[in-house]
């Protein structure tokens, strides 16, 4: 992993958070911008998962290889999953929904970088 | 004639009160601790579970609940409302019951679990989660129909 890369995709995606929240504050439903800034998340966490392979494939390893390959796939699968979710009922809930799931990346990265420093779980 | 719109007014009533509104945020954040939960219990006890085994067994205690809780939280009807109340309920004695022992005994909880030290590793989330969930369920508390013109009887 990058530090410097994984620390931008983790503000980015609480930047993204806490439009939502101001959002949910304002009473809105989820619409297309804050969609659209969900996705962008999503395209940097797919550069981090391509990051990493190539790491991998180079020969660094992390604490846990199985707990890193978990969180890496789990970090792509929580905003769509959440998107999905949250647009079955397009109120401000669903907008809070979308917000959760962008402080949630954080912390997956935060795990990832503990796990790829050394931790083993 | 009587009968129709009973039955009908029976099926609005069973609409999923629990996951609509702001429970939608509530499942959300259940699946999360559900898959989390499950994923590192998982781990847990499938690499080094002699090295604690019972905080790894208390995880994936709590992981069943989470998943449960999630599930019922999302489902409508009576049945699905019981075992949401029945799931809050056990995830609340158990962060109370285990933060307590974890805090007056360390050796027995050496790697933190989910519910060591109330929650503290996860921000006290899972210490406010199940009086959340508590409280919503009070508050969508699925009434039949049924139930409605026997206490009016």
């Amino acid at each position: 992993m990058i530090t410097g890369y994984a620390v931008a995709v983790a503000l980015c995606s609480l930047a993204v958070a806490v439009w939502a929240f101001v959002l949910v504050a304002r009473n809105r439903p989820p619409k297309k911008p804050l969609l659209t800034g969900l996705a962008v998340i999503e395209v940097l966490l797919l550069a981090q998962v391509v990051i990493s392979v190539v790491l991998l494939i180079g020969g660094d390893r992390p604490g846990s290889m199985v707990t890193f390959i978990a969180y890496l796939v789990g970090s792509l699968l929580v905003l769509p999953i959440a998107t999905v979710w949250a647009l079955a009922e397009r109120t401000r809930s669903a907008t809070a929904i979308l917000g959760v799931a962008c402080v949630t990346v954080p912390v997956l990265i935060l795990r990832m970088s503990e796990v790829w420093g050394g931790a083993s779980a | 004639m009587v009968r129709v719109p009973e039955e009908a007014k029976q099926t609005t009533e069973e609409q999923p009160a629990t996951a609509s509104g702001p429970g939608r945020v509530l499942i959300a954040i259940y699946a999360i601790f559900a898959v989390g939960a499950t994923s590192r219990a998982a781990v847990q006890i499938a690499t080094r579970f002699d090295e604690a085994p019972i905080p790894y067994l208390l995880s994936a205690f709590a992981a069943v609940v989470y998943l449960l809780a999630t599930f019922a939280l999302a489902r409508k009807g009576i049945g699905w409302w019981r075992v949401a109340l029945a799931a809050c309920s056990v995830e609340l004695a158990g962060v109370l019951i285990v933060g307590t022992l974890s805090v007056f005994d360390t050796a027995a909880f050496p790697d933190a679990a989910v519910w060591s030290n109330f929650g503290m590793g996860y921000l006290f989330i899972p210490l406010v989660l199940p009086v959340v969930g508590l409280l919503w369920l009070r508050k969508t508390h699925p009434r039949s129909e049924a139930e409605i013109t026997r206490t009016r009887r």
